[in-house]
C-alpha cells in the first residue's frame, strides 16, 4: 500500500493542481479573471437563490382547463359539421367526457356517422391512421364523440412543453439574466431568476395566457335576450374593455386565432393613440380576407383572454393580412400586449403554486455567514486533528484542505448549485472525511501495538481500514443519491454536495495521506510510529 | 505533556457496555414513548413548505415589536398570524395564511403594504408563498425520500453483513428518527424541507456508525471463535472507542462552529445534525449491538451449523 507508485503520485499531484485551478476563480477579483487567458478555468461557484438573492416561481399548467376547452371546441365542431351538410340534429350535449347528439333524420344517420368520422379530430401522433377522437353510433339515432385517453395525455404534455417555450420567450424579452426554466413532475414549470428581486415583474408577463382570437359579433341577440339568458347555441357573452359597450355577444368559434400571427408591434392609430399592429401568416390572411369580404358592415370582436378589446365594424375587406388593434391602450400596455402576442399564447392557464424571493442583501449576508461558519468549522477540525495525531494529523489536515479545494473546484466546474444547506453538507462531509483518516490511524495504532514494525503497521492500517471506509461511504452515497432524486431546491443542492464529497473524501483521505506518509517514511526512516 | 494527544486516550479499555444495555433499553423505551406521545398530541411545527401559506422575513432598524405586530396581523386579516424571532432582535419571520377568497400573492402584497404603513422602517428581505397543493406533495415526497433511503441502506447492510445486523440497524435508526422528531416537536423547531435533509443526514451518520461497529464485530467474530458473543461485542466496542471519540468530537466541533456563526437559517439544520450525531453514536452501542445479541448471529460462514449461543448469553 505505502509503496509510492508513480501513478499514485501523479494522480495526487494532478488532483491538487486541478483543485487549485478550478477553485481559484472564486477568490480572484473579476478584473484579474477577465485578464486571464481563455484556456484557464473561469467559472465561479453557482450560488443558489438563497445565497445570491433572486426569485423562484413554481407554476402548474392547468391541463384540466385545457381539456374542458378542447371538449367545448369538439362540440362546436360537431355542430358546424352537421350544419354544413344540412343534417337535422338535436339534443347536442356534453356529458362528462362525451359529446352526444341525436340525428333527426334516420335515413341520414349513416351519412352523419361517416361525415363526423371523416372530419372530426386530428391525427394522433405515433399511431398510423389513428385519430384523437372516436365517433361511435349508439343506436336510437344517437352518435357519441369523445377523445381517446392518449389524446388527453399527449395534449397535456404538449401544453407543458409549449408553455415552457412561451415563458422562455417572454422572459427573454424582459432581459432577465440567465433565468432557468424547467419542467418539474408532469405538469409543473419551475422558474428561477437569479438577481431578480421583484417576481411581480416576471409574473405580470408570465401569468397572462395571451390567447388572442378574432370572433364574429352575434348581432342577432338583443340586450333583453342577454338579460334573460336566451342565447343561441354557439354564441357566448364576453366582458368587454371597450368603452362603448360593457359586453358583446360573439360566436364561440374563432375565425382566426393568435396562432396565425407572424408579427405584432406597438404602433399608433390614425388619431395618434397607441395601438398594436399585427400581421397574419398566409392561411390566416386568407381566412381573414374571406371573412371580411363576406361580412361587410358587420362587427368582429378582437378577444384577448376571453375579454373583448375592441369590436370594429368591417368597412373594407382586409386582404393584406395585416391590421391594427385599437382599444384603450397606453403606450406601455400596447407594448406589453405586442410582446405577449409575439411570444405566443399559453396553451392553458397557469396557476402559481409556490413563489419565493430573497433580496440580494439577505443573500450576501447568507454568503458571509456561510463562509464564516465553514472557515471556523474547518479550522477547529484542523486544530483538533493535529492536536490529536500530531504529524499524521497534519497530513490529514492537508488532505482536508485538498478535499475542500476539490469539492469547490468540481462544483465550479460542473456549475452545480451551492445552497445554504449545501454549506452544512460540506461541513458534515469534512467531518466524515476525517473519520476515514481516524479509522486508518487507529488501525495503525492497533497494528503497531500488536508488534508490527512501523512500516508494516502503517501499511496494514490502510489495508484493514479500507473496507470500513468503503462501507461507510457507500451508505452516505446512497442517502445522498436518494435526497438528490426525491428532494427539490435546497435539498437537492445539499445532496449534490454530499455526493461530490463522498468521492473527493475517499480520494483525499486515502491517497493524499498515503503519499505524504510514504514520503515521510522514505525521508526519516522512523523506528516508531508517532501515534503509537 | 505527551504529544500527540491521542496518547491520552487509554489504549485498551474494558468497559462492560453490554451490562448497561437493559438500563439503556428502559431509557430508550421511555424516550420513544414520550416522543411518540409528543408527535401525536403536539405534532410537528410544520413550516410553510409543508403547510402552505406565506412567510415574510423582515428587518427593522429597531427591535421588532413582536406582540404589537401580532395584533396588527389580526386586525388586517392575516389569518393564523405568527411573528417569530429570527436571529437578531431586529429581524423576524412573519407567517400567515391567506383567506380563501384572496390569492396568496395578493394577500402577501397587501399585508406587506399594511405592515409598512404601520411600521415605516420595516423592510421585507425574503418572501415565500407556497400553495397548499404543493406543500402537501412536498411533505409526501419528503417522507418518501426518508423511507426509500432507509430501506436502501438497510438492504445494503443486510447484503454486507447479514439479517441480524440489518435488523439491529433498522431498529436503531428508527429509534434515532423517532427521538429526533420528538426533539423537533418539543423544541417547536420548524419542520421544513431542510429538516428532511437533516434527518437524512442523521440517518447517514447513524448508519456510518453502525457499519463501522459491525465491521469490527464481524472481524472479531472470525478471530475469536469460541468467546461468547456479549464479550466480543464489548471487546469490539472498546477497540472502537478512541475512533468514536475522535470522530464524534471532530464532527461536533465542525458543526458547533456552524451553529454559532451560521445564522438563523442554518441553526435548525445544524441543531438537528448535532443531536443526530450524539443519538446515532448512542444507538450504535446501546440499540444496534444488543439487538444483535438478542437475535444471535451465525458465528462462522464456513461451518454449516452455527454455534448455539443459548439463553445464557442474553442480557
Amino acid at each position: 500500500m505505502l509503496n509510492l507508485s508513480r501513478w499514485k503520485i501523479i494522480a495526487v499531484t494532478l488532483s491538487v493542481i486541478f483543485g487549485i485551478l478550478f477553485s481559484l476563480p472564486n477568490v480572484l477579483p473579476q478584473k484579474t479573471l477577465d485578464a486571464m487567458p481563455g484556456w484557464l478555468p473561469h467559472q465561479k461557484l453557482n450560488l443558489g437563490l438563497d445565497l445570491q438573492g433572486g426569485s423562484y416561481l413554481l407554476y402548474e399548467v392547468d391541463t384540466d382547463a385545457l381539456h374542458r376547452e378542447r371538449l367545448s371546441d369538439l362540440m362546436e365542431d360537431t355542430r358546424t359539421q352537421l350544419r354544413s351538410e344540412q343534417i337535422p340534429f338535436g339534443e347536442l350535449a356534453q356529458q362528462g367526457e362525451v359529446i352526444s347528439v341525436r340525428i333527426g333524420d334516420a335515413s341520414r344517420y349513416e351519412a352523419a356517422l361517416n361525415l363526423l368520422r371523416k372530419n372530426l379530430g386530428a391525427p394522433l401522433a405515433g399511431v398510423i391512421g389513428g385519430k384523437d377522437v372516436t365517433v361511435s353510433g349508439k343506436g336510437d339515432n344517437r352518435i357519441e364523440v369523445t377523445f381517446v385517453p392518449e389524446a388527453q395525455r399527449a395534449d397535456a404534455a404538449k401544453a407543458v412543453d409549449q408553455s415552457i417555450e412561451t415563458i422562455r420567450r417572454r422572459i427573454d424579452s424582459l432581459g432577465t439574466k440567465e433565468p432557468s426554466i424547467n419542467r418539474q413532475g408532469t405538469n409543473r414549470i419551475m422558474i428561477q431568476a437569479a438577481g431578480e428581486s421583484d417576481p411581480e415583474r416576471l409574473r405580470a408577463v408570465i401569468g397572462k395566457t395571451a390567447k388572442l382570437t378574432f370572433q364574429m359579433v352575434d348581432e342577432s341577440v338583443s340586450p333583453e335576450d342577454v338579460q334573460a339568458g336566451r342565447l343561441p347555441p354557439g354564441s357566448e357573452v364576453l366582458q368587454s374593455e371597450d368603452r362603448y359597450a360593457p359586453y358583446y355577444v360573439v360566436k364561440k368559434r374563432a375565425i382566426v386565432s393568435g396562432d396565425e400571427l407572424t408579427n405584432a408591434s406597438q404602433t399608433f392609430d390614425q388619431n395618434g393613440r397607441p395601438a398594436v399592429g399585427f400581421a397574419f401568416n398566409g392561411s390566416g390572411a386568407k381566412k381573414f380576407g374571406d371573412i371580411t369580404l363576406r361580412n361587410h358592415g358587420k362587427r368582429f370582436a378582437i378577444v384577448l383572454d376571453k375579454k373583448v378589446i375592441s369590436a370594429p365594424v368591417i368597412n373594407d375587406p382586409i386582404t393584406s393580412g395585416s391590421g391594427i388593434i385599437t382599444g384603450s391602450f397606453t403606450a406601455e400596455s400596447a407594448n406589453e400586449l405586442s410582446l405577449l402576442l409575439r411570444s405566443g399564447a399559453l396553451p392553458a392557464p397557469l396557476n402559481i403554486e409556490d413563489q419565493r424571493t430573497v433580496t440580494a442583501e439577505l443573500g450576501a449576508e447568507a454568503v458571509k455567514a456561510g463562509s464564516i461558519s465553514l472557515a471556523i468549522g474547518a479550522a477547529s477540525m484542523f486544530v483538533f486533528v493535529i492536536l490529536a495525531y500530531g504529524l499524521f494529523g497534519g497530513f490529514a489536515a492537508v488532505a482536508l484542505v485538498v478535499n475542500v479545494l476539490m469539492i469547490i473546484g468540481i462544483m465550479s466546474m460542473t456549475q452545480a448549485t451551492l445552497t445554504f444547506p449545501g454549506i452544512a453538507g460540506l461541513i458534515l462531509t469534512l467531518a466524515v472525511a476525517v473519520d476515514a483518516n481516524v479509522l486508518i490511524y487507529e488501525r495503525m495504532r492497533d497494528e503497531a501495538n500488536a508488534g508490527r514494525t512501523p512500516m508494516a503497521a502503517a501499511d496494514h492500517g490502510y489495508k484493514l481500514a479500507l473496507t470500513s471506509i468503503l462501507d461507510a461511504n457507500i451508505t452516505s452515497l446512497i442517502s445522498g443519491l436518494i435526497m438528490f432524486s426525491f428532494g427539490s431546491g435546497p435539498v437537492k443542492g445539499f445532496a449534490w454536495t454530499l455526493v461530490i464529497g463522498v468521492f473527493t473524501s475517499l480520494f483525499t483521505a486515502i491517497f493524499i495521506t498515503q503519499v505524504l506518509i510514504g514520503w515521510w517514511f522514505k525521508t526519516t526512516k522512523p523506528k516508531k510510529l508517532p501515534i503509537a | 505533556m505527551r504529544w500527540p494527544l491521542i496518547r491520552y486516550i487509554p489504549r485498551s479499555t474494558h468497559f462492560r457496555f453490554v451490562r448497561w444495555a437493559p438500563v439503556a433499553a428502559v431509557i430508550s423505551a421511555i424516550l420513544i414513548v414520550a416522543s411518540i406521545g409528543l408527535l401525536v398530541f403536539q405534532g410537528l411545527n410544520l413550516g410553510i413548505d409543508f403547510k402552505g401559506g406565506i412567510a415574510l422575513e423582515i428587518t427593522m432598524s429597531r427591535p421588532v415589536p413582536q406582540t404589537e405586530m401580532g395584533a396588527v396581523l389580526d386586525q388586517i386579516g392575516a389569518h393564523d398570524g405568527q411573528v417569530q424571532g429570527f436571529g437578531s432582535p431586529n429581524a423576524a419571520l412573519v407567517k400567515f395564511l391567506p383567506s380563501k377568497d384572496e390569492a396568496p400573492s395578493v394577500a402577501s402584497k397587501r399585508v406587506e403594504a399594511e405592515l409598512i404603513k404601520r411600521f415605516p422602517d420595516l423592510k421585507v428581505t425574503s418572501r415565500s408563498e407556497v400553495g397548499a397543493k404543493v406543500s402537501g406533495e412536498l411533505l409526501m415526497s419528503g417522507f418518501k425520500a426518508l423511507g426509500v433511503a432507509l430501506l436502501l441502506t438497510l438492504g445494503y447492510i443486510w447484503f454486507r453483513f447479514g439479517l441480524s445486523y440489518g435488523t439491529g440497524a433498522v431498529v436503531a435508526v428508527i429509534h434515532d428518527i423517532v427521538l429526533t422528531l420528538g426533539l423537533l416537536s418539543v423544541c417547536g423547531i420548524e419542520f421544513s424541507m431542510t429538516e428532511i435533509a437533516a434527518l437524512l443526514t442523521v440517518i447517514g451518520y447513524s448508519m456510518n456508525e453502525k457499519v463501522i461497529t459491525f465491521d469490527r464485530l464481524k472481524e472479531n467474530l472470525r478471530k475469536y471463535r469460541t468467546t461468547p458473543l456479549r464479550d466480543i461485542i464489548d471487546l469490539s466496542e472498546n477497540e472502537r472507542l478512541s475512533r468514536t471519540i475522535i470522530t464524534g468530537t471532530t464532527a461536533l466541533l465542525a458543526l458547533g462552529g456552524t451553529m454559532a456563526f451560521g445564522g438563523p437559517v442554518l441553526f435548525p439544520l445544524v441543531f438537528t445534525m448535532i443531536f443526530g450525531i450524539i443519538i446515532g453514536t448512542y444507538s450504535s452501542i446501546y440499540i444496534a449491538l444488543p439487538m444483535i445479541l438478542i437475535w444471535g448471529v451465525k458465528r462462522n460462514d464456513e461451518e454449516a451449523t452455527p454455534i448455539k449461543l443459548g439463553a445464557a448469553s442474553r442480557p
